[in-house]
């Protein structure tokens, strides 16, 4: 496997530190004039999703991690793997477990498609679009007319999902919520 | 061919921060010029680069010229030894303003090519020298004038160490919480020292008004003379920090050329041991310093940092029109 020297760290680069994969987010040169240069770098320790910060001396390398993002379609769950597929025309399904799907459990639609991190080769982690629609199953009956006021209600989406509604919203609507805030966007005209 | 992005041949600064660059020459030209200190010029390009362990010099070739073979040539890392020389040749007070050259030095802070004001006092101390090193600083920067804490009680301050009676087991330990287990009992004394003084005294220092940091351990002497207080062997070293950054490195001059010789011997060795080429002693730096340096202080700062904290900004390509990749 291929190895990373401090210089060639960039944001996003996926390497193995104390045997986990991880995400590089920040690298900062620190250097006294007369000291030891260093490198100090915050990552994201993928299976964790902890934040870990490590200096490093200029030059060392770390292995890169076997890590890919790849655009999947996800198909169905059998109650212990949740199936995605491969959008190229592969035709070709991963099957993700418990854990790499529990962020993404209440964003998760059939036939959508999602983010599915690979670490050598086993999916390690889903991430939804920035938007999803779907559609409310239940919800307090909506006030017509009541447009302007701006109150909310709560909303229960069909994933399962709960996100705070205007108040016209009603059972069956489908409604666009922005993934990363888990706030409510609009309503989608089916 | 036009695949690259139409903005790589801008200039990474703003006009404006260019202009402010313009101005900052001119401070500093009159604050000189108003103090009869005489500029100079020396080489950037010449035959011996500098031995300090942890900067390293460009290297370059120069072709034959009539009398001499081609030389190996080195970019200078500062034009310390050049200014010397002159010292020694009796110039009297001077300062210069040149570009300067560290390979692999790339960051928020740093480029490998960067702009250096360098001066020299003879008859000043360490303690003379920092005063105007303050006038300057702080009339640029309309700061009040910089507070002095020595190296131990910083440490001592930020840290809860103290650096001249810990143990190396103990900052090895220390160090830990940063770079790992395996790396920091790896790491030598003065290694551990620079991780503590970087990861946690320069962010402390952000919150301080300007300080300067003094009497640092006579291991990190570099070019400054030594001498004993209060039972510790330290250097006439010091260096302002405002707002956290390193802004210069200033000695009382070592004068003495068999302990300069001794310390070129020195970081040679060290560098051996690193792995790194060695950087043989420029023979004509040294007659200079046997002929007499007279008794002197020096600093080194560095402008392009200078400017980042007159306009505000915590990256260095905002202040120079073409960092290293646009170069």
């Amino acid at each position: 496997m291929a190895s990373y020297s401090t210089n060639e760290f960039r944001s996003g680069l996926k390497v193995l530190l104390d045997g986990d994969p991880c995400a590089i987010l920040e690298n900062e040169f620190v250097k006294p004039g007369k000291g030891q240069a260093f490198n100090r770098v915050k990552l994201r320790n993928l299976m964790s999703n902890r934040v870990w910060e490590r200096t490093f001396k200029s030059g060392d390398s770390l292995e890169a991690a076997d890590v890919l993002d790849q655009e999947m379609e996800y198909l169905y769950t059998d109650g212990e793997f949740w199936h995605f597929m491969l959008t190229d025309g592969s035709f070709e399904q991963y099957p993700a477990d418990a854990k790499a799907v529990s962020d993404v459990l209440k964003w998760l639609k059939e036939q959508d498609v999602y983010t599915v991190t690979l670490y050598n080769g086993a999916p390690l982690s889903v991430t939804p679009p920035n938007f999803v629609e779907l559609e409310v199953v239940d919800t307090d009956p909506g006030m017509k007319g009541d447009t302007a006021q701006g109150g909310t209600k709560p909303a229960t989406l069909s994933t399962g999902a709960v996100v705070n509604v205007p108040l016209f919203i009603t059972i069956g609507e489908v409604l666009k919520v922005d993934t990363r805030s888990g706030e409510y966007v609009n309503r989608v005209k089916s | 061919m036009f695949d690259k992005p139409a903005a790589g041949w801008r200039p990474s600064a703003s006009l404006n921060a260019l202009e402010s660059r313009a101005q900052q020459l001119h401070f500093v030209r009159d604050f000189f010029a108003a103090r009869k200190v005489l500029e100079v010029e020396t080489p950037v390009l010449a035959g011996h680069g500098v031995s300090d362990l942890n900067i390293d010099s460009v290297k370059a070739c120069v072709a034959a010229t009539p009398g001499h073979s081609d030389l190996e040539a080195w970019l200078q890392t500062s034009p310390e030894y050049h200014m010397k020389r002159l010292l020694a040749a009796g110039a009297g007070a001077i300062y210069q303003i040149s570009r300067a050259f560290r390979d692999g030095e790339r960051g928020s802070r740093h480029n490998p090519e960067f702009s250096l004001l360098e001066w020299y006092r003879p008859g000043f101390d360490d303690q003379q020298l920092m005063q105007e090193v303050g006038e300057l600083v702080c009339d640029w920067l309309q700061l009040p004038n910089p507070q002095r804490l020595c190296y131990r009680d910083a440490l001592i301050k930020f840290v809860g160490l103290d650096p001249f009676e810990a143990t190396q087991q103990c900052l090895a330990s220390r160090c830990e919480a940063w770079v790992g287990a395996d790396l920091a009992h790896t790491l030598e004394r003065d290694a551990c020292l620079d991780i503590l003084m970087s990861h946690e005294v320069e962010p402390a220092l952000r919150s301080e008004p300007p300080t300067f940091i003094t009497h640092y351990p006579a291991s990190q002497a570099a070019l400054a003379k030594t001498s004993r207080i209060e039972g510790l062997e330290v250097a006439h070293r010091f260096e302002l920090y405002v707002e956290g950054v390193e802004l210069c490195n200033g000695y009382w001059e070592l004068t003495d050329a068999t302990e300069q010789r001794r310390r070129f011997e020195q970081d040679n060795q060290r560098r051996a041991d690193a792995g790194k080429p060695i950087m043989p002693p420029d023979e004509r730096f040294l007659s200079a310093i046997d002929a007499g340096l007279p008794d002197c202080s020096g600093v080194a700062l560095g402008l392009d940092r200078l400017l980042m904290l007159k306009l505000g900004t915590g990256s260095i390509d905002d202040v120079i029109a073409f960092p290293i990749e646009r170069a």
